[in-house]
């Protein structure tokens, strides 16, 4: 009985969700009149708006993933490393973004950052980009922090660091060679995190006026009928695609050592 | 010691108003093996640690090889050191990590090829290069981390509690390896272990170590037959320790109970009345009077384990109770609990504790 009841909630839920995703396929599909056709993507991929947009905003995910990745695995190791007793502070603060909206972020940014401070960063658009980028990071920090921070749970870096040391390595050597690989799972699930979050996000780039997917994606919301619909689908692929890639990278991982037999 | 490699001066550490080591000194000579011996939180640890500059000492200073490396980075010493958790890098096979300290120091492939080769051939897994860490027994990886320590050919080799984390089995043969190895490279050794067994076995000389200070430094030999200190003998080996009082010290006369010994030399400086531990090694006592043993007491069979070979007997001598083992003998049956018996002992084997 009760696994009936499990049973008949697993998939009230799964309908749930799966049912506005079919109906929304379904309707991207629907643009012919009477057939189904792939027209509304190809419109969608034929549009140069849609390349650039595209293009823009995943060259801003790389970005903000190697800058995050470089803010974030020493920040991690070090805490853990050597103030143990901060983690719970950083661990507050990388949390912060979750519940500071987006809009605050920017609009924060933009009195900080615009033409009439001391650091004009929105003058250029170069200045924007980077701009964008920091926020993006802000953004992904939570994902990106707490990722890197069970890669490092999961191996004893105080005694490799210092087995490393012992070998002769310095700080920089201990980093590429033994802590980054080994947590470099953990990092890409991190990575793929972000550029699911930046490919997607709206807010920091229509109001710093940026050319990324997020805004274009509500300009065609706002203007068409059937290419919104094409253009979810493909939103959906590719965070799920990032998802399934994080499954198929922690197959990967350097599998911890026996500790004793 | 004439010519000591690695010198500990008065080194002291504290963490913030805990004091862990104090005033440590110690000479190890080239090529020694010498082991730290405690239990946990006596400061064996901290001093190690020192040694390889991963703690920084609060005073005092240590000298390697003439040269003084108290402030010098753990990655400037040149030391080898060997983890009670293996501390192999997960990510490279054991090859790579046994050569790891040599692409460090910036060693041609070729050179480091051959070295790899050479350190894998001397903890007998030659065949095991390709292989992960997590694809070896626990006793496999601490020979890996052994061979990856003895790499860059270091000044100093430091074993930090190395068998601690193995089964009994594992452990005494690998006991066996690092000490034969030490031995055929030459190279002087650190080791740390609250195992007696252990210390006892390989060690050329021994620290024991209590509260943050050296007990005892002596060779095995003489921390086992002549503790200096009542920490020491109870700590290393198992000991009987009888209370006993001075009845006349100039004739070396003690009474335990209502019962005399006679002590002759071995009570200087002490007055009638004066308090006193006796300690004896269960070894050193025979059930019932042997040739050689000038000293007896009187007493009631306690208990008797029968462990195949040995036989443990406990004896019950008025307030106290002493432990001795006796080889199993076919042919004579082991005492009964509450018959009268007699120990013997010879007086030379009696410590006296202060």
């Amino acid at each position: 009985m009760k696994r009936a009841i499990a049973w008949t909630a697993f998939l009230l839920g799964s309908l749930i969700f799966i049912l506005p995703l079919v109906g929304m396929t379904e309707f991207s599909l629907s643009m012919r009149r009477g057939v189904y056709s792939f027209d509304a993507y190809a419109s969608v991929l034929a549009d140069p708006q849609f390349r650039e947009t595209f293009t823009y905003s995943v060259v801003m995910a790389l970005f903000t993933i190697v800058f995050g990745v470089l803010l974030v695995v020493p920040t991690a190791y070090w805490v853990r490393l050597k103030m143990p007793a901060l983690r719970p502070v950083v661990e507050f603060i990388t949390l912060m973004p979750l519940v500071i909206p987006a809009i605050v972020i920017v609009f924060g940014y933009i009195r900080l950052y615009n033409t009439s401070s001391w650091l004009p960063l929105t003058g250029t658009a170069m200045g924007t980009n980077v701009l964008l980028m920091f926020g993006y990071t802000a953004l992904a920090l939570p994902y990106m922090y707490r990722a890197v921070d069970t890669g490092l749970r999961a191996i004893d870096i105080a005694t490799l660091t210092e087995a490393a040391q012992s070998l002769g390595a310095g700080w920089t050597t201990i980093f590429a060679k033994v802590i980054l690989p080994n947590v470099f799972v953990a990092v890409l699930s991190g990575a793929f995190l972000t550029f699911a979050i930046v490919i997607g996000e709206f807010t920091l780039a229509a109001l710093l006026n940026r050319p990324a997917f997020g805004p274009y994606l509500q300009l065609v919301g706002a203007n068409k009928a059937y290419e919104p619909s094409a253009l979810a689908v493909i939103s959906f692929g590719i965070t799920w695609l990032c998802m399934g890639l994080i499954q198929i990278v922690a197959r990967l991982a350097p599998k911890p050592p026996a500790q004793s037999h | 010691m004439t010519d000591p490699f690695l010198q500990i001066e008065h080194v002291r550490k504290s963490f913030g108003p805990t004091t862990v080591v104090e005033d440590f000194n110690l000479d190890v000579g080239r090529g020694e093996f010498v082991s730290f011996l405690g239990p946990s939180g006596c400061g064996k640890t901290t001093v190690l640690r020192m040694v390889a500059g991963f703690e920084e000492p609060s005073s005092g200073r240590i000298v390697i090889g003439g040269k003084d490396v108290t402030h010098l980075k753990p990655n400037q010493r040149n030391i080898g050191m060997v983890f009670q958790a293996y501390a192999l890098f997960p990510n490279l096979t054991v090859a790579q990590n046994v050569a790891f300290g040599l692409k460090v120091a910036g060693v041609p492939k070729p050179e480091t090829e051959r070295r790899v080769a050479e350190m894998l051939n001397l903890i007998k897994l030659p065949e095991f290069g390709g292989r992960y860490p997590y694809q070896l027994s626990g006793g496999q990886q601490q020979r890996v981390a052994l061979a990856r320590a003895l790499a860059p050919k270091p000044k100093l080799l430091l074993l930090d509690e190395p068998l601690s984390a193995l089964d009994a089995k594992v452990r005494v043969s690998l006991r066996d390896e690092i000490r034969s190895i030490q031995k055929e490279l030459g190279i002087t050794t650190i080791f740390v272990t609250h195992d007696q067994e252990e210390a006892l076995s390989i060690s050329d000389r021994i620290v024991v170590m209590y509260g943050g200070k050296a007990e005892q430094v002596g060779t095995p030999f003489e921390i086992y037959n002549r503790p200096a200190t009542k920490f020491v003998a109870n700590f290393v080996g198992t000991l009987n320790v009888l209370e006993g009082v001075v009845s006349d010290a100039a004739s070396g006369k003690v009474r335990i109970d209502s019962q005399e010994l006679s002590l002759k030399g071995k009570l200087n400086g002490s007055k009638a009345g004066d308090r006193l531990s006796l300690a004896l090694r269960p070894e050193t006592i025979a059930l019932g009077p042997k040739p050689g043993h000038d000293a007896s007491l009187q007493g009631q069979i306690a208990d008797v384990h029968f462990l195949g070979s040995v036989i443990r007997v406990r004896v019950g001598l008025g307030g106290g109770v002493v432990s001795l083992d006796t080889f199993n003998n076919s042919s004579t049956p082991p005492p009964t609990v509450g018959e009268r018996a007699e120990i013997s002992f010879s007086s030379n084997d009696l410590l006296v504790l202060h």
